[in-house]
């Protein structure tokens, strides 16, 4: 075995693992620069996995058929843009505790896309021989590298951006200043709830090719933690979603190359280094935005 | 209406509720051109509230604002900023994270393109308006790297830039030093002939100095309005508070029988990592009150949270009674006979879900008066509680309801009455009396003075001069974490103090 | 006049919240082409038409009761346990473990130290979330998460490897299961025929237990007060850091503990799935009963009727049962919202003032006529 191979072999594999992570947690960055921690993140996947599986699995012989993959796209995106919305009701408008809220918003994406799995389709089912298509799944991964440099341009360089990271640091002084902080952290949520969406995507039609209850299996969750890992910067982000996706290809050459080991510690991996990195990240100095977690209220005196 | 000049503004019959207060009853102010109206009031008299309303951040439940005699309705600060009205907050608003140039921004919508900030633009702007008022700052500067005298001028700044041509400025000097102070009023009596300005003080020298009619507000309502130089300050304050308040002084003789607290050369670190505290050495005596002065963010606290063991002492120590407790757990340093008395009340002095009772238990649960093993006496907790109550006259409808629904000033006494029934051999107080009315400030004083005379060795830790001098028996200026002199109190003057507290040390 | 005000105020969010939850289920079902009224008919009382039905909502809420009394005292604590789904397979196995080497015990020991077993075993597995949050500033909610995922790689591999039954190996499928517990270690069935089992007493007296522990001693009044304000906590001297550790170890303890009582009393040996979402479905029993032993009790009871009641309705209707869990999700963005806007004093004023101008015009509009 040669070990230049090897490395490109592994590389191949973990590149394309890291789309997903790196659109969910770009999506959960912006939710987080806007002071909303969103750990619904992983019920949204669930949904936008599995309308995108619904698409190519539905249109399979009709004339609609060579654009299922785009309409299973699209569907997903706009599933999470909704399930940011609702998100964005229960703690912006509501001011519901997030940590909680995005538990429940999990699981209802979760159960939601579990029970119509079950229902229209059944066991695991692969998605037909895919066609050419309109949106290569090639080109979904470019298109999301590129989201890292436009990411850090529309946080640092656009007026959206700032009005952003100032909801999520000092709402009031937003709000003194003419800044709609509801309006803005909608935005962020929908926003963020539409890149989730579209990772889901990524994971059923371009990842495993197929669609099961469990699919997701935390990686939204990972998509939260990389974030804080990320310092809530696009590129370290991006960083941090390579290092775990290679190392998740990592563990999966070295099953294929045969060496002896439970798959059951090969496949806890990820978490496990998802604990190590937050707790060596947990001790530094570097702060989030100073309001996260935390709602918003204008008529509460201070 | 973008570019009308503001002739006059005027207020009718404002009224805002809030859970149960009635903040704003029925007021009615006006302002003219070039004039300066300063609102006076107590805290809680409801300045703010009032000011909130003319920025379009609370919208009144009834009454009208007129402006040049025609109705205008401010939904939010867009509308009023608009309309050539801004305001300076007391807590400044601005990101602490971002620049002062991407602050002026953020509130600028001709600057902000599609796609792309304009940050030549307002640059430019900010200089235009630094220049023409004699406002210095530096556009790429972050807020959080300056002082609080800078932020204010960034503050200035900003609403400038924004356009407002009627400025109100609430509280704009209570965290300056008394040279900082003169310099600001010098500047707004510059800035009114361009301009309408509302002065929110509760300072009463400053309102006189610089206004030329006066509001006084009482509990909401408007209890005088007329012209400032027809009044005397004496004549103010007696409107403010509505009797004659005649605050308890500290008459007591300064000579040191035995050090309580001994503090010597500490060193402790800021959230931030900095020296905050760099051989900081003061020492407290039995039956004394040594008043600690300084701007805020000097150091003290630090200070007052290592003192309760809640923060890492890297050097130096702390004797207490003899006894060292720099690093010791709060739990430790509680027992060893230190009470204390939080810069917060409301998230650091009680816990605001927890009753009354509970909370004047809150330090001495593990006591064996309030528990029998792992069991809590409920009874014996009760009736502490119902003695406490009568005693410290605090005022609650019942003692089960939570401690955060009280009022200030009986939070305040919840939290006095809990650390004074534990007996302590010194109590350390962190701005205690901030934001309180006159008649709670006076309960306050009083029972720090019979401290005192019980053999209590308190440090206050204030920002209002006249508390420090009216309550001390010496009074230590901090700056930079550490002290720059320490004066007997009847040597201390305001002016004294004013420029220990600016850095300046006088040439002896 | 106020506090009809405040009645009604409260009835309204509540009214609200509910038509809220079950409506985004109705809308699951519509788009399965289910009338949604004949499918919560099912669900609500199928499970109450006979004695199987009962007993078995019983069976589900004693691990629901015990999972949720942990659950209440961590959130009252400050610290949110997400991870008792982990925890109980993490008691189960302990538990399992324990019967399975130590055989030749007597009934009064086997069981009790499998139970005991199993409940240290999950207050280890939280005790680590605990100690990385306490210690490190480690968000609980990732790791609990990152440690559900992980117990269950790990009960997977000690069930498909060291902990197999020999006899699947030999002659069954290779089915992932431990061997059967001996008989010591078994909790003993109330009424037998049926699945019902004494564990259901456990999780009573637990309640009782924990309602003394958070109201009744100074170490609950420190809990919750590090939960309700941290800062005045500290400087009351009470340790937080101990009392996040605390709470998520008793939180984890009584996961455990559920986990232990569920292989003892019910299946009787260690199978896959044995938590069945009991971690989650706790949060939902913690939260509906307002994080209080005397609510929870009566929330188990409610949301066993539902899990009962989604398997029935799997059966008869040939809605999934996953539908339980869009339910429980439902159920809790509805509570956490409603339960804000209840405690909101801004609101209600606006409402009662808004409502006591009505009744004002009303009368007076009335002497008029």
């Amino acid at each position: 075995m040669n070990i230049f191979a090897f490395i490109t072999n592994v590389l191949s594999i973990g590149i394309p693992f890291s789309v997903s992570l790196l659109l969910a947690s770009t999506g959960e960055m912006f939710n987080q620069r806007a002071g909303i921690f969103n750990l619904g993140c992983e019920g949204i996947m669930s949904m936008g996995a599995f309308l995108a599986f619904m698409a190519p699995h539905t249109l399979q012989g009709t004339a609609l058929e060579p654009w299922a993959n785009m309409l299973g796209i699209l569907a997903a995106m706009l599933m999470g843009g909704l399930m940011g919305m609702l998100f964005a009701l229960a703690t912006v408008t509501f001011r519901a505790p997030q940590g909680i809220a995005g538990i429940g918003l999990h699981m209802l994406g979760w159960g939601v896309a579990g029970t119509l799995f079950r229902f229209f389709v059944g066991g695991v089912t692969g998605i037909p021989g895919l066609k050419p298509v309109f949106l290569g799944m090639n080109a979904l991964a470019y298109l999301a590298f590129l989201l890292v440099p436009a990411s850090w341009y529309i946080l640092f360089k656009t007026p959206w951006g700032l009005k952003v990271r100032a909801v999520g640091t000092y709402p009031r002084a937003a709000d003194t200043m003419g800044v709609n902080v509801a309006r803005t952290r909608y935005q962020a949520l929908i926003a963020g709830g539409v890149l989730a969406g579209l990772a889901g995507a990524y994971l059923s039609l371009g990842q495993a090719k197929m669609f099961a209850d469990d699919i997701v299996a935390g990686r939204g969750f990972i998509a939260v933690a990389l974030v804080y890992f990320g310092r809530w910067n696009p590129f370290l982000i991006l960083g941090g979603s390579l290092l775990f996706s290679i190392a998740q290809s990592l563990q999966l050459a070295i099953q294929v190359q045969g060496i002896a080991f439970p798959y059951e510690f090969a496949v806890m991996l990820p978490y496990v280094l998802v604990i190590l990195v937050l707790a060596f990240a947990g001790g530094s100095t570097v702060r989030g935005p100073a309001e996260l977690g935390k709602p918003y209220n204008r008529e509460k005196r201070v | 209406m973008k570019q009308e000049q503001i002739r006059e503004l005027r207020t009718i019959g404002i009224t805002k509720r809030f859970p149960g207060i009635l903040a704003c009853d029925s007021i009615d102010i006006d302002v003219g051109e070039h004039e300066i109206l300063a609102i006076v009031g107590e805290n809680g008299a409801g300045k703010t509230t009032l000011m909130n309303m003319l920025m379009g951040l609370y919208q009144p439940d009834e009454g009208k604002i007129l402006i040049n005699g025609r109705e205008t309705r401010f939904r939010t600060p867009v509308d009023a900023y608009a309309a050539g009205i801004g305001m300076v907050h007391q807590h400044f608003m601005l990101v602490p994270s971002m620049t002062v140039a991407e602050n002026v921004l953020l509130g600028m919508r001709t600057y902000q393109k599609f796609l792309r900030l304009d940050m030549a633009g307002v640059k430019r702007r900010i200089e235009e308006i630094s220049s023409r008022y004699g406002l210095p700052v530096q556009p790429d500067a972050y807020i959080w790297q300056l002082s609080v005298g800078e932020q204010q001028r960034v503050e200035l700044v900003k609403t400038l830039c924004l356009g407002a041509r009627f400025l109100i400025l609430d509280e704009p000097t209570s965290a300056l030093t008394p040279q900082e102070t003169d310099e600001l009023i010098a500047l707004l009596k510059r800035m009114s002939s361009d301009m309408s300005i509302i002065f929110i003080s509760h300072k009463l020298a400053e309102v006189t100095a610089l206004s030329d009619r006066v509001a006084i507000l009482r509990q909401g309502r408007v209890v005088y309005r007329g012209s400032t130089s027809e009044k005397s300050i004496a004549q103010l304050a007696a409107l403010m508070t509505g009797h004659e308040v005649n605050l308890p002084r500290n008459e007591g003789l300064d000579s040191c029988e035995e050090p309580v607290l001994a503090i010597d050369e500490l060193r402790v670190r800021s959230d931030r990592g900095f020296w905050a505290l760099d051989g900081f050495s003061l020492t407290t005596c039995k039956g004394e009150i040594v008043g600690l002065a300084g701007v805020a963010g000097n150091g003290q606290r630090e200070l007052a949270d290592a003192l309760s063991g809640l923060r890492h002492v890297d050097a130096g120590s702390i004797r207490f009674l003899g006894r060292e407790i720099a690093n010791l757990s709060p739990r430790q340093i509680i027992e060893a006979g230190l009470g204390y008395v939080p810069e917060d009340r409301t998230t650091e002095g009680i816990v605001p879900a927890f009753s009354v009772q509970d909370n004047l238990v809150l330090k001495d649960v593990r006591a064996a008066r309030f528990s029998r093993g792992p069991f809590l006496k409920l009874d014996a907790i009760k009736r502490n509680a119902e003695d406490l109550r009568e005693r410290y006259d605090i005022r609650c409808a019942s003692l089960a309801v939570p401690a955060g629904s009280l009022s200030g000033g009986n939070i305040q006494k919840v939290i006095l009455a809990r650390e004074i029934a534990r007996k302590p051999a010194a109590l350390v107080a962190v701005y205690p009396t901030r934001g309180l009315d006159l008649g709670a400030v006076e309960f306050i004083h009083a029972r720090l003075l019979e401290l005192k005379s019980q053999g209590t060795s308190v440090l206050l830790i204030s920002e209002e001069l006249d508390e420090l001098l009216d309550l001390s028996d010496r009074i230590a200026v901090i700056y930079k974490g550490r002290i720059l002199d320490i004066l007997p109190a009847h040597q201390a003057t305001r002016q004294k103090l004013g420029l220990l507290m600016a850095g300046i040390r006088e040439v002896a | 006049m106020k506090s009809w005000f405040r009645v009604l105020y409260v009835l309204l969010i509540a009214l609200g919240a509910a038509v809220a939850a079950i409506g985004m289920g109705a809308i699951v079902l519509a788009i399965l082409g289910k009338d949604p009224l004949a499918v919560y008919t099912v669900i609500l009382t199928e499970p109450l038409r006979d004695m199987f039905g009962l007993t078995e909502i019983a069976v589900r809420m004693t691990p629901l009761i015990l999972v949720a009394l942990g659950i209440a005292i961590s959130f009252r604590s400050g610290i949110l346990n997400i991870g008792a789904e982990g925890q109980i397979q993490m008691g189960v196995i302990a538990a399992a473990a324990t019967a399975i080497f130590l055989p030749g015990l007597p009934k009064g020991l086997a069981m009790p130290l499998s139970l005991l077993a199993g409940t240290v075993a999950g207050a280890l597995w939280a005790g680590i979330a605990g100690w990385l949050r306490a210690r490190l500033k480690v968000s609980e909610l990732l790791s609990t998460v990152m440690l559900n995922y992980i117990a269950a790689q790990l009960y997977g591999f000690l069930l498909r490897g060291p902990m197999i039954d020999p006899a699947e190996l030999q002659v069954g499928s290779g089915t992932p299961q431990s061997v059967r517990l001996p008989r010591g270690a078994w909790i003993d069935r109330i009424i037998p025929g049926t699945r019902l089992h004494y564990g259901l007493v456990i999780a009573l007296v637990a309640a009782v237990l924990v309602y003394i522990l958070l109201w009744r001693t100074r170490w609950g009044y420190e809990m919750r007060a590090a939960g309700a304000e941290p800062k005045a906590a500290r400087y009351g001297g009470i340790a937080v850091e101990s009392c996040l550790i605390g709470a998520m170890v008793l939180a984890g303890a009584f996961a455990g503990l559920a986990g232990a009582v569920e292989v003892t009393g019910v299946h009787r040996r260690a199978i896959e799935g044995i938590s069945s979402g009991y971690g989650f479905s706790g949060i939902v029993v913690a939260l509906f009963g307002g994080l209080h032993p005397a609510g929870i009790v009566p929330s188990a009871f409610f949301f066993g009727l539902l899990l009962i009641g989604a398997d029935m309705t799997q059966r008869i209707m040939t809605v999934p049962a996953n539908m339980v869990l869009v339910l429980q999700g439902a159920v809790i963005l509805s509570i956490i919202s409603a339960k804000v806007l209840i405690a909101d004093k801004y609101l209600f004023e606006r409402f009662a003032r808004s409502l006591s101008r009505r009744v004002a015009k009303r009368e007076t509009g009335e002497h008029a006529t």
